[in-house]
């Protein structure tokens, strides 16, 4: 191998390094920040109708803003803008939970659950450095069908359907983080804001999901 | 029908008419995987069902 083959390389791993080490660092003090939203949300006793319309505009700045701001400074204050509201619309959610005789262990367990399920997948697929680019199109051929499938559940409201749905999403967004941790170590994406934004939506389904999953078991155990 | 509702459902399908073509596209350009590829997802996510079983367990 050539000097230049030798420095291509080592130059590409310092870039796939970096990505990384600012990915998760943004994702730190965005989840730190979102925490911090979600427990003002807790303290002002938001109505419910602060998560329909909290998702509603983190939906708008992911669409409308972010593809425009991703390669600026200014993607940095678009994160903390979508994390800060999907933190604040959890606020109404959490308050429903906290009323529940064991609502904060169920809190607590989902929040634990849901960094374990992250720190354990990530650390897989960054050691194994397996690239899982061939699970794209059927991860969103299934966050489709959920998508449907929770778009009739609204008016079907049946509880097991909504259970299956929560399962799915798990299971999907489990998914979506060894994608996302494989587009990172084999240089298919090279921006840590859409990194982190992709991420942070993986755990907020996850965390949302096992919540609910924790709620209708130790409910139907009470 | 609440109002609660009717924006749940509208933001849903607003999702679905945004993320169908990116969808659509990915279904068309993924590489197809080996079952090899599909053992190593198949293994960490059987463990997060695991996981999640254990986790009902202890609430």
């Amino acid at each position: 191998m050539n000097q230049t083959a030798v420095s291509t390389i080592s130059a590409s791993a310092l870039s796939t390094n970096k990505l990384i080490r600012n990915t998760y660092m943004l994702l730190s003090m965005t989840l730190l920040f979102s925490a911090l939203t979600a427990t003002a949300s807790v303290a002002f006793n938001m109505p419910p109708i602060t998560y329909l319309l909290s998702l509603g505009g983190a939906m708008l700045l992911i669409w409308m803003v972010l593809p425009r701001t991703a390669n600026s400074s200014a993607g940095l204050g678009v994160v903390f803008a979508i994390t800060g509201l999907m933190g604040f619309g959890l606020g109404p959610i959490l308050t429903q939970y906290l009323a529940l005789p064991n609502g904060g262990q169920l809190i607590a367990t989902a929040f634990g659950g849901t960094g374990i399920i992250f720190l354990s997948l990530s650390t897989y697929a960054l050691t194994t450095r397996k690239d899982f680019s061939f699970m794209g199109g059927f991860l969103m051929t299934g966050m489709m069908v959920i998508l449907i499938a929770a778009l009739a559940n609204i008016f079907l409201a049946m509880p097991l359907i909504s259970l299956v749905i929560s399962s799915v999403v798990i299971m999907l967004m489990s998914g979506f983080i060894l994608y996302d941790t494989s587009r990172m170590v084999n240089g298919t994406e090279s921006n840590y804001i859409h990194m982190t934004v992709s991420l942070y939506l993986s755990l907020f389904n996850i965390f949302i999901s096992l919540l609910q999953i924790l709620g209708a078991f130790a409910g139907n155990r009470d | 029908m609440d109002w609660m509702k009717i924006g749940s459902a509208l933001m849903l399908l607003m999702m679905i008419v945004y993320l169908w073509p990116r969808a659509k596209q990915m279904m068309k350009e993924s590489p197809k995987g080996s079952s090899e590829d599909w053992k190593a997802v198949i293994i960490p996510l059987l463990a997060v069902v695991g996981f999640v079983i254990l986790l009902v367990m202890m609430v």
